[in-house]
């Protein structure tokens, strides 16, 4: 009788288990996709349009097909399949119909030996444009009925009241996902009229869907296949280059790579919706919600993307994680000809942010209450109606508890820092310690986990157990946030066995897991994995009568019955799934019903140096209490709520697209600022563990709340530090200097 | 396109002699960007990164190929601070001074310290041998010099009485590696103080005005400064753009320069 070792498996859930493509990262290894390469491979290039609006007169490809070394040079009419893509309504040509709405459009398309022919033909095309005039106010387009979706929120009583009212109006400037990896792909005919593609992406089936369709081809002709992924944050969620490139190996009958440049990349992905939003608060003398309305537009550019489900996350969640019974929204998402907005880390729930937070702080000074004393008479819970839908929260929402856990965090020291490289203007020398003033602030953000509005939303899974160990077939994509090494953690954990490959698979070799994106992929496609590890484990200990899985093989009380050698004997054993969350609703006309599948909330608390009278800012700590549901891999979770963080600080005081006439005036990172090692603070961390209604354990998906509100207390902050009212972000010096 | 790399000053000046349009090569932090990023294509290129004539730096002499990472280590106290901002570590290694003033970018950091010196900038041909130009006229537009296309920038010449204090400081909006919405160098002589600006006009300049006025003060009072602050904000000529706007730009240079002259007072 062998007696089993009975420890618990290494590197399972709630231990900090390495990443397995870490150290490729850190040493250079790791091959990103713009690394890919084939012998015999041409190079792709893009002619753009250099307006936001204008008709296309004249194109005449032919200076640029005689080049020697061109193999292809396509257009709009070389298009094969539907003419237009797009995630929810194909919208977009493919390339260009004649009529240019936004800056950088897609017009043609070279194929040529190297990259200097290809760059050197996109320049030889003789293109002819009448320039149009651009539409780039949203509330204009709206006014004109030019619009992706209008939503009305009607709950409660309009004729509610209440004693004190806070009236305020909000803007958000365009953020960018600023992936440091470019959009990049390969596409590889495979010599039976077929084309493999590997491309950057979130989501490579609702990719390959718009590609066959644009290809006009069967689905089994057609495979995408994950790369490896420079960061993503909602970049990669639509098409860019994908059909483009798969076109030209098609026509060559050769190999394709296109890799944007910065500039280009600037171009040629989806936006943060930029937000003008118009709030009124209305609340009791404690200082309770009684009514608020709003009304608010985003811009969606030129073309529809994700802009419906961006709109629907604004609206219902903008009056953040407080209960309100009467709430009033009038919303709308435009069509104008500034850069297509799309998805972005916090997907509408960041916009809102700013102006409900903003709305509570200032609904505290009015009242004399601390900023979080407000927060605290209003927290959402469970069992309450979310303000604006009136959908009741089911499981956990710890908002009082990161509301306590955020107190709890230490202070950095009280005084001014000497390193000059520390002070608001840092390597710039620009300020003296006596020119600084402190401040602190806070915020709380609420954000919907995976997909809403009847939405079917699963994820597909086959594990399969060898004897080497078990096998992880998915298409899911990891862009960095650490996907795969949960996944490998929840199977360890639930089959006892530590020998986990994760096996990326490609349209063909399995269904959908969903996009990356939505804060999902923690609970659907590791719910996935969960569940199939389950069925799995159980199948193994009722065919050979054990009650334990580990790395041995089975027991039964304590004694090992079939080693895994015996267990596989027969050959490797499969198990399948198609995980979904609990089915979600369609809200009715007045946004009333249960559209969301769960929620989660955390807290933010800035505190900042500020040069007044530079208007600079230099934020010294953020310390966050984050609801987790259940820590599945801590450092994995702090690494998200540290990046998050980054991104939100950039959003609070640097990073902005600048946007004239629809023209990106600064498409580089010479200009378009992200913060630096020297402008990121130091950050507190609370990870508050009360499990979600469903997902793997427990576990809640939470890549985006650390970006949602750490934007709002940083603002919040430097309003403390200056008095300024600070209505838009990012804040410019010049709104703080108040020249 | 045709490459030379020059290994002595003599060799680079007969290839800009003979190939008057082909562009120069030192650190490549501007040249490279333009060709990496706008596709610029130079007809030619000539580096003269390993000229050791341009990379010696004594006494009041500093090499046109001298880099950032040399000067933020050296003796000029507003230099090394300004080298210090420039770039990341990497661009520091590469770029230079020489390329800095060829470049002539009205946001170029080194070009205030070389207003606010009077330095002169030393350029070279094949033809004529060497000249001098005062840096108030080799700078003339927006990345326009009066440099000669057969002429390599060989060094900077600092004056014979260097400054007994002098401060940098720079405007923007990230705290590192950025450009300057502003920048600033003020000097302290035996003539009193002289400030200069970059980013504020389309190329370095000095606030005379401003500077006559604070010179005239036997005693420096706080009412003196602010009225040293107004004029230095009166007496600059920026624009608006995607960086920063005219009114910022104007309110900022005053500010900074105001702290710089309380610097030097300190120093």
């Amino acid at each position: 009788m062998t007696v089993g070792t009975k420890e618990r498996v290494a590197a399972g859930i709630g231990e900090n288990a390495p990443r397995p493509d870490g150290v490729a990262k850190l040493s250079g290894n790791f091959a990103y996709g713009s690394d890919l390469w084939i012998d015999g491979m041409l190079w792709g290039a893009t002619l753009r349009s250099p307006y936001a609006h204008a008709r296309l007169v004249e194109l005449d490809i032919t200076p640029a097909v005689v080049m020697s070394g061109v193999r292809a040079v396509l257009t709009q009419d070389d298009v094969p399949g539907r003419p237009t893509f797009g995630q929810v309504e194909p919208d977009q040509p493919v390339l260009c119909d004649g009529v240019a709405r936004y800056w950088g459009e897609p017009v043609a398309i070279v194929a040529a030996d190297d990259q200097e022919t290809a760059r050197a033909a996109v320049e030889a095309i003789i293109v002819e444009w009448e320039p149009l005039p651009p539409v780039t106010d949203p509330d204009q387009a709206r006014a004109a009925g030019e619009t992706y979706r209008d939503m009305v929120i009607r709950r409660g009583d309009a004729d509610a009241a209440g004693s004190v009212v806070i009236e305020g109006e909000y803007e958000t400037a365009i953020q960018d996902q600023a992936p440091l990896g470019p959009e990049a792909g390969l596409a590889i005919p495979d010599g039976s009229g077929g084309v493999d593609l590997h491309v950057t992406s979130q989501w490579i089936h609702i990719d390959h869907a718009q590609i066959i369709a644009s290809l006009g081809m069967e689905p089994d002709d057609v495979r995408c296949h994950p790369v490896g992924i420079g960061g993503a944050f909602g970049a990669r969620e639509d098409i860019s280059l994908h059909i483009h490139v798969a076109m030209l190996a098609l026509r060559t009958g050769r190999p394709v790579r296109i890799v944007y440049d910065r500039t280009e990349s600037f171009a040629g992905h989806v936006k943060r919706h930029p937000a003008r939003m118009r709030y009124r608060h209305e609340a009791d003398d404690e200082g309770r919600l009684v009514k608020v309305t709003v009304d608010m537009v985003l811009d969606g550019g030129a073309y529809a993307h994700t802009s419906h489900a961006v709109l629907a996350n604004a609206s219902f969640f903008t009056v953040g994680p407080y209960k309100c019974d009467n709430v009033f929204v009038d919303a709308a998402v435009s069509r104008t000809n500034n850069p297509p907005a799309g998805a972005m880390r916090g997907f509408g729930a960041v916009q809102v942010c700013f102006a409900y937070e903003s709305q509570m702080d200032r609904l505290a000074e009015v009242l004399g209450l601390h900023p979080l004393e407000v927060r605290r008479r209003n927290a959402l819970g469970p069992g309450d109606p979310l303000a604006t839908s009136g959908q009741i929260v089911e499981g956990s929402l710890p908002t009082l508890r990161v509301i306590d856990e955020l107190e709890s965090i230490p202070m950095p020291d009280a005084a001014i820092p000497d390193d000059p490289r520390r002070l608001p203007g840092g390597t710039g020398l620009t300020t003296p310690k006596d020119a600084v003033v402190r401040g602190v602030g806070f915020a709380l953000g609420l954000k919907n986990l995976a997909f809403s509005e009847a939405f079917d939303d699963f994820s597909e899974v086959l594990l399969i157990l060898t004897p080497a160990g078990l096998e992880i077939h998915t298409a899911a994509i990891e862009v960095g946030q650490g996907l795969v090494t949960i996944c490998e953690q929840i199977a360890r954990t639930v089959l006892g066995i530590e020998a986990v490959a994760w096996l990326s698979a490609d349209t063909s070799q399995i269904g959908s897991a969903g996009s990356t994106s939505a804060s999902r992929q923690t609970q659907m496609t590791g719910g996935a994995v969960y569940e199939a590890a389950v069925g799995l484990r159980d199948k193994i200990l009722q065919q050979f009568g054990g009650d334990e899985l580990t790395n041995d093989g089975v027991y039964d009380r304590g004694e090992l019955v079939a080693t895994l050698d015996a267990v596989t004997a027969d050959g490797p054993i499969e198990q399948w799934v198609r995980y979904r969350h609990p089915p979600t609703e369609e809200p009715d006309e007045f946004g009333q019903g249960n559209p969301h599948a769960g929620f989660v909330v955390a807290a933010h608390r800035a505190v900042v140096d500020v040069d007044p009278e530079l208007g600079l800012v230099r934020v010294v700590q953020i310390d966050t209490a984050q609801d987790v549901g259940k820590a599945l891999n801590p450092q994995a979770i702090v690494g998200q709520l540290e990046g998050g963080i980054a991104q939100g600080v950039g959003f609070a005081i640097m990073e902005e697209l600048i946007v004239e006439d629809g023209v990106i005036l600064n498409p580089t990172f010479t200009d378009y600022l992200i913060p630096t090692l020297l402008d990121m603070p130091d950050v507190g961390s609370r990870l508050i563990e009360e499990p979600a209604h469903w997902g793997p354990f427990g576990a809640k998906g939470i890549g985006e709340s650390p970006t949602i509100s750490s934007t709002p207390a940083v603002v919040a902050a430097i309003r403390a530090a200056t008095g300024r009212p600070l209505n838009r972000v990012p804040v410019r010096p010049q709104d703080i200097a108040g020249v | 396109m045709d490459f030379l790399a020059a290994g002595d000053l003599s060799t680079a000046l007969d290839a800009r002699a003979e190939h008057p349009e082909a562009e120069l090569l030192a650190g490549g932090t501007d040249l490279m960007v333009e060709v990496n990023l706008s596709y610029h294509r130079p007809a030619g290129v000539i580096a003269v990164r390993s000229c050791e004539e341009l990379l010696e730096w004594e006494g009041r002499r500093i090499g046109a190929a001298v880099t950032w990472a040399r000067l933020e280590d050296g003796p000029h106290r507003a230099l090394a601070q300004l080298a210090r901002t420039i770039g990341s570590p990497q661009i520091r290694a590469a770029g230079t001074l020489g390329g800095n003033v060829a470049t002539a970018s009205p946001a170029g950091d080194g070009l205030p310290w070389i207003a606010a010196i009077d330095a002169e900038i030393e350029v070279a041909s094949q033809r004529r041998g060497t000249r001098i130009i005062a840096w108030d006229e080799f700078f003339v537009g927006v990345k326009e010099t009066t440099l000669a296309p057969d002429e390599i920038i060989t060094a900077i010449l600092l004056p014979e009485h260097m400054p007994v204090s002098q401060e940098f400081a720079k405007v923007g909006v990230r705290n590192v590696m950025v450009i300057a919405m502003v920048n600033c160098v003020v000097a302290r002589g035996e003539d009193g103080f002289r400030v200069a600006l970059g980013s504020v006009a389309p190329v370095p300049i000095r606030a005379y005005r401003a500077e006559e006025m604070i010179n005239a003060e036997t005693s420096i009072s706080d009412a003196a400064l602010t009225e040293f602050a107004r004029i230095v904000s009166d007496e600059v000529r920026p624009i608006s753009d995607h960086r920063s706007t005219e009114a910022y730009r104007r309110h900022a240079s005053g500010v900074l320069a105001r702290r710089l002259v309380e610097r030097c007072l300190a120093a």
